[in-house]
């Protein structure tokens, strides 16, 4: 086989013991991405942990028209603080922080990220960041309480005096910065460090949905840190951007906001896109079907998602609706052709069905109903009367619990990469369907409770106690996802250290999969050939090529 | 290189065709200067690497049947410890905190700052520890 | 118990599931055939303003849209993880494309999507349409309740949270809406017109629609403006044009207006530990 494989002769370094700080010293000086993308991962599930029992304290409120866990005050922190610290703190650096450091330079060839020590800054900064964030809680005035979305004229010096306001502002332009420079590491590593042979249209549809990611990542969040420093004025030096006294508009932030909001929402769903995209391929047996309409899809996405921000504005009465409405529902053409490839993929397979598959499909299942639901929202006049509603609340629900799905996937698939060591199945297979049920059975409830006219951001219900009945069943269904995440960190307890899983135990196709697990100090101690998007599989299975036009390499028809 | 070019440029050239039709139809300010600015974003990094595409040697990455040994010898000097990350990181975040707490959080943090950006300067020069 | 995975092995004839499959499909198509020609409602409200109709409209057909498109592609994978499960260690048929489907599976929605949009546009049209009308009614918002004044009259109402404020409409013709907000971001939602617009402070909403019959509707604000946004009620009040002259003509004087505000707002039944009975919210006078 050695003709197949070329030594790497440009690292002296890789085979030896790695000396030097040990323990703590060695973390805070680390700028290995393996290392790095591990903090981020551990970071950010226990954001996510930390969000979802805000999440349980709203549920538990919600199933009484009248509930008295909670004050309005504490309330309005809940939702808030819920809502910020999964999306910035959870789901957004998950997706680009945590398996992107990790799995990106593998997946290219890479013998680090291009800029290894902006790399561990980024992830000093998230950690900051959510720290400060966090502190919001335990300040005299409370938390954060105007929502993730921070609507002026909520947050100007009137109506949220306190410090926690400004702890999440200064949180929000630290973990900015972090996505910024993360954004700026993606570019460069993939522009920069493919290996020989690894074209750009032979990288995984991860890494390609990486590098879109990264694009969007620095047209998006310049955007919001510009905009928080505003408000910041206005609310410290007497600045009237925001403030209609003094010539300002409130709807300006808005614009501004969801500017990059919208990208943001693409920036957290398009990773996990990717690696549905290369589980879904490696339980099937056979290449992602339609590899460059992935990739046609993925920049579609990305160039459509910067036009379609005001499409949460609406109901404002002060946007142009015809233009948002059609960018909005022509978004719905790509996702749809990710979705058919998808199915194009298992298609003729031979499907096994791991927990990482599982919660591919999980994913793909509860992503088509999200966004079926959000093409309603796109037509204006339908999003009327379901806007600031639970429709909503339900829609991205569906959405980014589908993300999560995808989060367990990409944790389930890489975990023996990156550990050693494989995670249980049974386990697996429990959490799988707890979270993949409990999702729907929180989340339909509430498309029908907004339907039925419940507005979003109640404390309470009093008036219409009718709406306990669907509350009381979403409820149930936070529980179920509640309890599937009490299972995988049962998992991860049980499977730590317990089966070992070798260089490539799901007999996948891409180029981290021809290391070792877990990988060497800078990566690679040799590397295939690389001649098609399959490497690794090309490697293990020379005799079973994918098809070009019908036939294999050698001419013959199959 | 030139696919990278491409990316870029497709992309702002896609913006520019956004708003061609947004500003003229809505003359709504601040989106439309945002969109403008995306059309920047596309176009000038998406220009330079299409431009410097055409003069640089082509690269064992960009060819379908490239070797392993094409990209053998020094790659890019990959700092394997450094503590100015973390101490930029902590500058950054304690200048936050001026922000909010106070000016006189600034004094330390500015010198944390100013430490890590010439620590982590020569650092550089000398090649990193590994 | 060794857990490390394995492609299952075997499993049982493929033969009888083509068939099995067709009488799962053959179920509910027929069912759906026979049940007549309504259309459901899909969830929303048929609504008691003639915008509200095409809006409902607009919901069904986008509905009936969604329906098929996620049936059919939940359909396919259900077909595709039941059909094509692993049987031993075979490795399929490498297929990686199929250009003429690719580009069907394109060209098909964006078709789709230009229809909806094509109908979304004439909806649109009618909803944000302003008829010119002598029926005006100028709604302010604050933080916590709603005001409610016509133009060119004194009647006027002005009630906060659990006064649950109410608002008289004439049935039959349309009425003209301009909505203010003199402090935070508010949502002017009635759930039973299929509509809502938020009241941001220093903007001038204008927005029109006629009733359809008689009766009263639940109004709620559905936009985060503090504290007590959860309790910002109101309710509008549908009744015939005389009555609703008449009603106007009640606030000439002092002693009519003051009943008539009185009728109009509700005095809290119902208490609960965190109800405020005199909540912090007032006319309206922060900017």
């Amino acid at each position: 086989m050695s003709e197949h494989v070329d030594t790497l002769t440009h690292d002296d370094h890789a085979s030896h013991e790695h000396h030097g700080a040990t323990g703590i010293l060695n973390w805070l000086t680390t700028t290995d991405h393996k290392i790095i993308g591990m903090s981020y991962t551990i970071t950010s599930v226990v954001m996510m942990l930390i969000g979802g029992a805000l999440a349980e304290v709203i549920r538990i409120q919600l199933t009484t028209p009248t509930g008295s866990l909670v004050t309005f005050s504490q309330y309005n922190q809940l939702f808030t603080m819920h809502g910020s610290v999964m999306i910035y703190l959870f789901a957004g650096p998950f997706a680009f922080g945590a398996l992107a450091n990790i799995i990106v330079p593998l997946q290219i060839g890479a013998p680090d990220m291009a800029f290894p020590r902006l790399n561990a800054l980024s992830y000093w900064l998230y950690l900051t960041g959510s720290l400060t964030m966090l502190a919001g809680f335990f300040t005299t005035g409370g938390a954060a309480n105007f929502g993730w979305v921070g609507y002026a004229p909520m947050t100007d010096s009137v109506n949220a005096p306190g410090v926690g306001t400004d702890l999440w502002i200064g949180a929000l332009l630290l973990t900015g910065f972090s996505a910024i420079f993360t954004g700026v590491n993606l570019v460069a590593t993939i522009y920069y460090l493919r290996a020989p042979g690894m074209t750009l249209f032979r990288m995984p549809i991860f890494t390609w949905n990486l590098l879109v990611t990264a694009i969007l990542i620095l047209l998006a969040f310049p955007v919001l840190t510009a905009g928080l420093i505003m408000l910041f004025c206005d609310r410290h030096f007497s600045t009237h951007i925001y403030t209609v006294v003094g010539g300002g508009s409130p709807v300006l932030w808005q614009n501004i906001f969801w500017f990059w909001g919208h990208p943001e929402v693409y920036i957290l769903a398009l990773p996990f896109f990717g690696m549905v995209t290369e589980i879904i391929p490696v339980f099937s047996r056979k290449p992602v079907f339609g590899y460059k309409g992935m990739i046609f899809a993925t920049l579609s996405i990305a160039a459509l998602s910067l036009g379609v921000w005001a499409h949460h504005m609406f109901t404002t009465g002060v946007v142009l609706l015809p233009f948002f409405s059609i960018m909005s529902l022509l978004i719905a053409v790509p996702t749809g052709i990710k979705i058919f490839n998808w199915i194009g993929t298992m298609w003729g397979g031979q499907i096994w069905f791991s927990t990482a598959m599982l919660m591919s499909i999980g994913f793909v299942i509860t992503f088509l109903i999200g966004g079926l639901t959000g093409i309603y929202l796109a037509s204006p006049p339908l999003d009327f009367f379901t806007h600031d509603t639970y429709f909503v609340v339900a829609h991205f629900h569906s959405v980014v619990m589908a993300l999560v799905l995808g989060a367990m996937a990409g944790l389930y698939y890489w975990a023996p990469k990156m550990t050693g060591y494989l995670l249980d199945e049974r386990l697996g297979k429990i959490q799988f369907w707890l979270l993949f049920i409990g999702t729907q059975v929180f989340t339909f409830p509430q498309y029908i409770v907004g339907l039925n006219g419940m507005p979003r951001r109640m404390a309470l219900y009093p008036n219409s106690p009718e709406w306990q009945t669907l509350n009381v069943w979403s409820s149930i269904g936070a529980l179920m996802i509640g309890i599937s995440t009490l299972v995988f960190a049962i998992n991860c307890f049980y499977s730590w250290k317990r089966t070992p899983a070798g260089d490539n135990p799901w007999d996948a196709h891409t180029l981290e999969w021809f290391t070792t697990s877990p990988p060497p100090h800078h990566n690679y101690y040799r590397l295939p050939k690389i001649r098609s998007e399959r490497p690794t599989w090309d490697y293990n299975h020379p005799d079973k090529p994918a098809l070009v036009h019908g036939h294999n390499h050698d001419g013959e028809s199959s | 290189m030139k696919n990278e070019g491409r990316i870029l440029l497709g992309l702002g050239l896609f913006f520019l065709i956004m708003f061609g039709f947004y500003w003229p139809l809505s003359h709504e300010q601040s989106g439309s200067t945002m969109m403008f600015f995306a059309v920047l974003l596309g176009f000038l990094p998406g220009g330079y690497y299409y431009w410097w595409s055409r003069r640089m040697k082509p690269r064992p990455e960009d060819s379908d049947d490239a070797d392993m040994a094409e990209s053998a010898g020094f790659i890019e000097s990959f700092p394997g410890s450094s503590i100015f990350p973390f101490t930029l990181g902590m500058g950054a975040w304690m200048s936050v905190m001026a922000m909010i707490f106070g000016i006189w959080l600034a004094i330390p943090a500015l010198s944390l700052i100013v430490w890590a950006l010439l620590g982590a300067t020569a650092e550089a020069r000398r090649g990193g520890h590994h | 118990m060794d857990s490390t995975p394995q492609p299952p092995q075997g499993s049982p004839s493929r033969s009888r599931r083509p068939r099995r499959l067709a009488a799962l499909i053959a179920l509910p198509l027929t069912a759906l055939l026979l049940s007549g020609c309504t259309v459901p409602s899909f969830g929303a409200k048929k609504s008691d303003t003639v915008t509200g109709r095409s809006t409902y409209q607009l919901w069904q057909g986008f509905s009936i849209a969604a329906a098929v498109i996620g049936g059919f592609v939940i359909l396919l994978i259900v077909i595709a993880v039941i059909r094509f499960r692993a049987k031993g260690a075979t490795i399929p048929r490498q297929s990686q494309y199929h250009l003429p489907l690719e580009i069907a599976y394109t060209i098909i929605p964006i078709v789709m999507v230009f229809v909806l949009f094509g109908y979304t546009v004439v909806v649109e049209n009618k909803v944000v349409a302003e008829p010119a009308t002598p029926y005006q009614v100028s709604i302010n918002a604050f933080q916590w309740g709603w005001k409610f004044s016509y133009p060119g009259t004194n009647a006027l109402i002005v009630g906060h949270t659990n006064q649950n404020p109410m608002m008289l409409i004439p049935v039959g013709v349309p009425v003209h809406y301009t909505l203010t907000s003199t402090d935070a971001n508010h949502g002017f939602y009635v759930r039973d017109f299929n509509f809502s617009r938020l009241a941001i402070p220093g903007i001038k909403n204008e927005f029109s629609f006629q009733a359809i019959d008689t009766g009263t509707f639940n109004g709620q604000c559905t936009e985060l403006c503090g504290l007590y946004h959860s309790l910002m009620y109101f309710r509008v009040k549908v009744v015939t044009l005389p009555e609703f002259l008449a009603w106007e003509k009640k606030f000439d004087t002092p002693a009519g207006a003051a009943a008539a505000q009185a009728a109009n707002l509700v005095v809290e039944q119902e208490t609960s530990s965190i109800i405020p009975t005199k909540p912090t919210g007032t006319t309206g006078t922060k900017i």
